[in-house]
């Protein structure tokens, strides 16, 4: 009978339900895409091993490195191997067409497990020079196949370049970024020698894998001990270290957006308590009735916070269904912005959650009011 | 003189004693005797009617009887037990057990049906489904609406609503069933109806009544009237 009573007295103002269910639905997804977004921002983080520190000229990533320096930091003691790589920053088609381009020394997929390659594809492409690989996002996006001809304009290093495209990769899961694109370093190094004498051999970044991940700090102090006092200091850290810089240049705005959503929530809050204050309010007779009839205070507060919190949860369904195909069209329209564009378990056990509270907090007024009525009082609401 | 002097042949302990008993209301700084010193003895399976002029406090002591409301001095005793001195939560379940109500506005849940609303206080005890929607069946028979069961209040005229309202009153086999004005809202013809089926349930039944009501009709039904005027018994 109770969650009979709860089910009608929630949906006896249609309308008046449905416009506040529909109120929840809007707040509660847009509350789940902003997050969304937010984790994405994240998703590079996310996606970092800590077996993997990252060297970097210590004055700015800008500044590149001395090739020579591979050697040095292979013996360095815990580093177990070093690659490298070049931001190549170029342009395919339009500048609309982002996504991150580095020319790569060979062992480093060696270093990216979760970047899974067909062995005959990877072959293919060490043996050819003009070689290049995609991510299968990217790849898709554009309609490459393997054997394409993918031209792209540099903006750092001048001119067209041409690569051919030997491999495609897959994510080992979905938080793996498939938007990347990578091809020979030799080829941008040799290159760069014929265009630019006196600016070969230079790396944008290091890669070094560590045997044990608890000795990050130690081998990082180590490696920028070695390259102290040379004309390019190192500044090395771990992966994740690596990437929260870049995410910290943006911080403010994932403030701003994770502001947004709890604000988002806190209005459809207030909508929801009015909405309990009204019903709650034509419906004293209705609880003094049943207290009359002998049925508790804590009864009736129930009533009203059941059928709160029914509104917003049934409100959340809709807006966790919404949220999927919603974050879909928002992630393909967004590119290769957020290569990484996924509603999260976590994002959606914090719309329930949210739903939750939004019931819970809007009912909480109204129920202590219902359930404190004076029977008289009450029955004179009629009388 | 006072109610309980006129006792019905004084048999017996009554089944509602009341003595010296008070309400007050506190407005402001003003406090407003409601009822002042009541001393009233209801017998098990009387039927009074407790009548007298608007803010005369019928409804106050009706209510009172009810326990739907604490007095401010006094003592009301029923079946023995002192209500006055009972907690809310005490007096709820009191209530629960003790009571039924029957309002002039008959106050059902509109979102249940007849069975729903008449099954509604059996919700407070132990009885299985099966026991309640007998017992639910049988009280809308000796009410004659076995066949509006599924029916939701708004679907029901006036005096099938009040119908309702008194079997809902009666589900719990109540000691004693109070009735606010139950024909005030009504025509004449089903308030006739209304107060046959109260006296069948004082008769047959041996249900004891208190009801208040303006209507001399209505009152010249009970086995006797209590008049109150401005808070005062006047006689009974």
């Amino acid at each position: 009978m109770f969650a009979l009573l709860v089910l009608k007295n929630a949906f006896r103002h249609k309308l008046r339900t449905l416009l506040t269910i529909l109120g929840i639905v809007v707040a509660i997804t847009a509350f789940g895409l902003l997050r969304t977004i937010v984790e994405a921002w994240y998703a590079g983080v996310d996606a970092t091993s800590s077996t993997r520190l990252v060297t970097r000229n210590a004055v700015s990533l800008v500044f590149p490195l001395p090739l020579t320096y591979a050697q040095r930091m292979r013996r360095v003691d815990g580093v177990g191997a070093v690659s490298w790589a070049n931001w190549f920053g170029g342009v395919y088609i339009t500048e609309r067409n982002f996504f991150p381009q580095f020319a790569i020394d060979t062992g480093y997929l060696d270093m990216y497990p979760e970047f899974v390659l067909k062995p005959d594809e990877r072959r293919a492409w060490e043996l050819d020079r003009s070689g290049a690989i995609a991510g299968r996002k990217l790849a898709d996006r554009y309609g490459w196949k393997v054997g394409d001809q993918i031209p792209i304009r540099g903006t750092i290093f001048s001119g067209t370049w041409t690569f051919n495209l030997r491999a495609i990769y897959d994510g080992v899961d979905a938080k793996t970024d498939e938007t990347q694109f990578f091809f020979h370093w030799d080829l941008l190094n040799e290159t760069i020698k014929q265009r630019f004498p006196g600016r070969g051999n230079q790396v944008g970044f290091y890669l070094v894998e560590i045997r044990d991940p608890s000795r990050a700090a130690e081998i990082s102090q180590a490696i920028d001990a070695t390259f102290r006092n040379s004309l390019a200091e190192t500044l090395t850290e771990t992966e994740k270290a690596f990437q929260l810089g870049f995410v910290s240049m943006t911080e403010a705005i994932l403030l701003a957006i994770q502001a947004v959503s709890y604000v988002v929530i806190v209005i459809i809050m207030a909508v929801m308590a009015n909405t309990m204050a009204m019903t709650a309010r034509e419906r004293y007779s209705e609880y003094a009735t049943l207290k009359a009839l002998g049925f508790s205070q804590a009864y009736v507060a129930a009533l009203v916070v059941a059928e709160s919190v029914a509104i917003a949860l049934t409100g959340a369904t809709l807006a966790v269904a919404a949220t999927f195909p919603l974050a879909r069209v928002f992630g393909a329209a967004m590119g290769t912005l957020f290569p990484v564009f996924n509603v999260s378990t976590q994002t959606v056990a914090m719309q329930w959650l949210a739903a939750l509270v939004v019931g819970l907090v809007a009912a909480l007024v109204p129920a202590w009011r219902a359930s404190r009525i004076r029977i008289v009082d009450g029955l004179r609401a009629v009388a | 003189m006072t109610a309980h002097d006129d006792d019905r042949d004084g048999a017996g302990i009554p089944l509602v004693s009341i003595r010296g008993l008070n309400k007050e209301y506190v407005r402001g700084d003003q406090v407003i005797p409601v009822l002042v010193n009541i001393d009233l003895d209801v017998a098990a399976g009387d039927y009074i009617a407790l009548m007298g002029p608007s803010g005369s406090g019928k409804s106050t002591l009706l209510n009172l009887i009810a326990g739907i409301d604490k007095p401010t001095g006094g003592e009301i005793r029923v079946a023995g037990v002192d209500i006055a001195q009972l907690s809310d939560s005490e007096l709820a379940a009191w209530r629960a057990a003790n009571v039924g109500f029957i309002f002039q506005f008959y106050n059902l849940m509109p979102v249940l049906t007849a069975f729903q609303n008449v099954e509604l206080p059996l919700q407070l005890t132990t009885l299985s489904r099966r026991d309640r929607h007998e017992r639910v069946a049988t009280a809308l028979a000796l009410v004659g609406l076995s066949d509006r069961s599924d029916h939701f209040p708004n679907e029901l005229s006036g005096g099938q609503q009040q119908r309702v309202a008194i079997a809902r009153a009666l589900i719990t086999d109540p000691t004693l069933i109070v009735a606010d004005e139950p024909t005030g809202d009504l025509d004449r013809v089903t308030g006739e109806e209304i107060l046959g089926l109260l006296d069948r349930l004082n008769r047959e039944l041996g249900k004891t009544i208190v009801m208040v009501t303006h209507d001399p009709k209505a009152a010249g039904k009970a086995h006797r009237m209590v008049h109150l005027e401005k808070g005062v018994l006047v006689d009974a």
